[in-house]
């Protein structure tokens, strides 16, 4: 009785599965990741329940780090240090910028490091590898949301109006989302084989903070420099974030246009790169 | 439905076995990267490897450890590429390498059956209905939300193969699986083992337990160093695998009474163990009665000799021990010089499974050791009985002797309180 219902619902051809070596390039299977998209869905709620679970303060930490961080920023840099903040309130600037960076740092970090992490999950099954980095670093988007949160409430803390502006945010959003798998999948697929990339992320993390307009405005980098500057397509993402919430500099324009160029190209090189090494990952590892 | 489910051709794998201990740690490396390392043992843990798997058939395959049996299935379920060859399946593949893939600790019973069943290749809506009669099997009901961490082991394994079990694929791939858990826990998985191969589903089992791989499977694949040795009948299979693959020294003989173990009193000749009722090469089973032979030189003329036999197991306990001394030959009669054979029957149903070692021990006026040789044989006692719908694990025990047994209907407790002198009187006449 229960083969029969189960035939039902079954696919009317029965798949094939062709298993050969694999040799040079190999398209990307979006049609499998698709057809495993529930998967997707349920290593993202694992990775973000796993790592909420046992905490005191459970998911009110997703509210506590940005203001934690706003706070400490402001205080140094805005109290001390007194970085120009392009007209705003410290803490906004600084909330501001958080909001992408916060989130790219931790789905960079997360993706670069899911293949190793997750080698007793690809040693015993197979499923669209692929899923593995793009879960790690989904799993920031509670994270993104709280923070987002926090920021409208310091914004109505200053009294500033909501912007119409503000509905480039999920674009802007994709835009971070996009960039930090195409870094997770270039530095998943490195990590396989050189473990010294787990080393070199939080370097490379922290110099490419420093190279983007976290913490200072872009208004302080040297006109002679501008044009290497705008060729990183995070300082690119971050004046967009702070040209949709708080009105300052420019709306986007070339140099945005140029990292979104950027951005699309490295995270399609990145997952070729990802799938051609995926199928000896687990020899590797 | 006899079509076919798995096609492979010419399947290879090789691994290049790089010393990388000295490599990875320095500097040096970075200049190596360059180089195609030329020093790289290359190694193929599969070469050759060519079959076809009907629809439905339920196949075994069998070989000792590195022979290849996990990576043919890791290859088979896309874990890993092969190096060479093509294998194709129709249908839909389950893999079962392990128990409990994807479990996450800090997630609760039930989130963890969605995880699980979604990584193994359930879909949503089929883990949904398939949800009660998972949880029944596992018998978790009580724990759903709890985390996973805080089960029994006995209770993670449980729920961790429900899930897998009820993964409906139409090939499902398992690799020992069956070596976790408790003795009650085996016997449903393998209930459910076979529930599945008579659904019609194709399955692929790799196991050491020959007992289950011969009342689960119909046909036997044997991989000896990556390629396939034979393939057919699980029965025949089996016993060639066994009797290549038994690592016991059933015959010592030393044919010069000066070399062989002893001294100017006494010198073995030689020791065999076999079959009471075949020929010197056949398996031995828990069933088989065995004849034990000990050859000796007596060098002594009328010298009281007796044999006597060590039989130990693998923890090396000996358990049990037989001389000749009740022999009517030896018994009181001195023995005149010369070759003397001494051959002792021990029954069937009796040894447990597993390697046997034999010690021959000879003493003087029954008591004085003259000659003690430890470890003069071993041999290997299988299960090989056909015990379907039972327990396929090893009887604990250092014997397995089969014993008579009868149960009888005594009636219900109020009928038989009043008088039953059998039962409640013991043979001192104390009543209990």
């Amino acid at each position: 009785m229960k083969a029969m219902s189960a035939a039902a619902d079954r696919p009317a051809a029965r798949p094939r599965v062709v298993i050969e070596p694999s040799r040079g390039w190999t398209t990307l299977g979006l049609r499998e990741l698709w057809e495993r998209r529930e998967l997707l869905y349920f290593l993202i709620t694992r990775e973000i329940r796993g790592a909420h679970r046992q905490t005191a303060l459970g998911l009110s930490w997703i509210f506590l780090r940005p203001i934690i961080y706003m706070l400490l920023l402001s205080l140094v840099f805005g109290r001390i240090v007194k970085v120009p903040s392009d007209g705003v309130p410290y803490p906004l600037f600084a909330l501001a910028g958080l909001l992408p960076w916060t989130f790219f740092s931790n789905a960079v970090t997360k993706g670069a490091r899911s293949l190793v992490d997750n080698l007793h999950l690809i040693a015993k099954v197979y499923f669209p590898r692929l899923m593995i980095p793009t879960a790690g670093a989904a799993s920031g988007i509670p994270d993104f949301a709280a923070s987002f949160a926090v920021f409208l409430v310091v914004l109505k803390y200053y009294g500033m109006p909501l912007r119409v502006e503000m509905l480039a945010v999920p674009v802007l959003f994709l835009l971070t989302l996009a960039f930090a798998l195409a870094m997770g999948f270039w530095l998943a697929t490195l990590s396989v084989r050189y473990r010294d990339v787990s080393f070199a992320i939080g370097f490379l993390l922290q110099a490419l903070m420093y190279a983007s307009p976290v913490i200072y405005p872009v208004s302080l980098v040297p006109v002679s420099a501008q044009v290497f500057y705008q060729l990183n397509p995070l300082s690119a993402i971050i004046q967009g974030f702070r040209w949709s919430l708080l009105g300052t500099g420019d709306p986007p324009g070339l140099a945005a246009a140029f990292a979104v160029g950027m951005i699309l190209l490295s995270l399609v090189s990145g997952a070729y790169v990802f799938r051609r090494t995926e199928r000896s990952v687990v020899d590797v590892l | 439905m006899s079509h076919l489910a798995i096609t492979a051709s010419g399947l290879g794998k090789r691994y290049r076995l790089s010393h990388q201990s000295a490599r990875r740690s320095s500097l040096g490396h970075l200049s190596q990267m360059f180089r195609r390392s030329s020093a790289d043992e290359v190694f193929w843990a599969l070469k050759d490897v060519s079959f076809e798997v009907k629809s439905g058939e339920v196949i075994g395959f069998v070989g000792l450890n590195g022979a290849g049996k996990s990576t043919l299935l890791k290859v088979l379920s896309r874990i890993t590429d092969p190096t060479e060859g093509r294998a194709v399946i129709e249908g839909r593949t389950g893999t079962l390498l392990e128990v409990g893939t994807g479990f996450h600790p800090e997630l609760t019973g039930r989130e963890n059956i969605y995880l699980s069943g979604a990584i193994l290749g359930m879909r949503r809506t089929e883990i949904d209905r398939k949800f009660d009669e998972i949880i029944a099997f596992a018998e978790v009901e009580r724990f759903l939300d709890t985390p996973v961490k805080r089960y029994s082991s006995g209770m993670y394994v449980r729920l961790a193969f429900a899930v897998a079990a009820h993964l409906e694929s139409e090939v499902l791939l398992v690799d020992e699986v069956l070596a976790v858990g408790d003795v009650a826990f085996q016997k449903k998985c393998l209930g459910k083992m076979s529930e599945v191969g008579r659904q019609g589903r194709t399955v692929l089992f790799v196991s050491h337990n020959m007992v289950a791989v011969q009342n689960l499977c119909q046909r036997v694949m044997w991989l000896r160093e990556g390629r396939l040795v034979a393939d057919g009948a699980t029965s025949d299979v089996v016993r060639q695998y066994l009797s290549a693959s038994v690592s016991a020294q059933n015959e010592r003989v030393w044919t010069d009474p000066n070399t062989g173990p002893g001294n100017e009193k006494v010198r073995l000749r030689r020791v065999s163990v076999k079959r009471a009722d075949a020929g010197p090469n056949e398996l031995i089973s828990m069933s088989t009665p065995l004849m034990v032979e000990v050859e000796y030189w007596n060098l002594t003329p009328n010298a009281h000799i007796h044999v006597c036999l060590n039989v130990s197991n693998e923890q090396s306990m000996a358990f049990t021990t037989a001389s000749n001394e009740t022999d009517h030959m030896t018994h009181d009669n001195a023995l005149p010089a010369g070759v003397f054979r001494s051959v002792c029957w021990i029954p069937g149903d009796l040894l447990n499974t597993g390697i046997h070692g034999l010690g021959v021990l000879f003493r003087q006026n029954g008591r004085k050791v003259v000659l003690r040789c430890d470890d003069a044989l071993s041999f290997e006692v299988l299960d090989l009985e056909d015990r379907s719908g039972m327990w396929l694990g090893r009887p604990p025990g250092a014997v397995h002797p089969k014993l008579t047994w009868k149960t009888s209907y005594l009636g219900e407790e109020s009928q038989l309180a009043a008088h039953d002198p059998e039962m409640v009187s013991l043979p001192g006449g104390t009543s209990v």
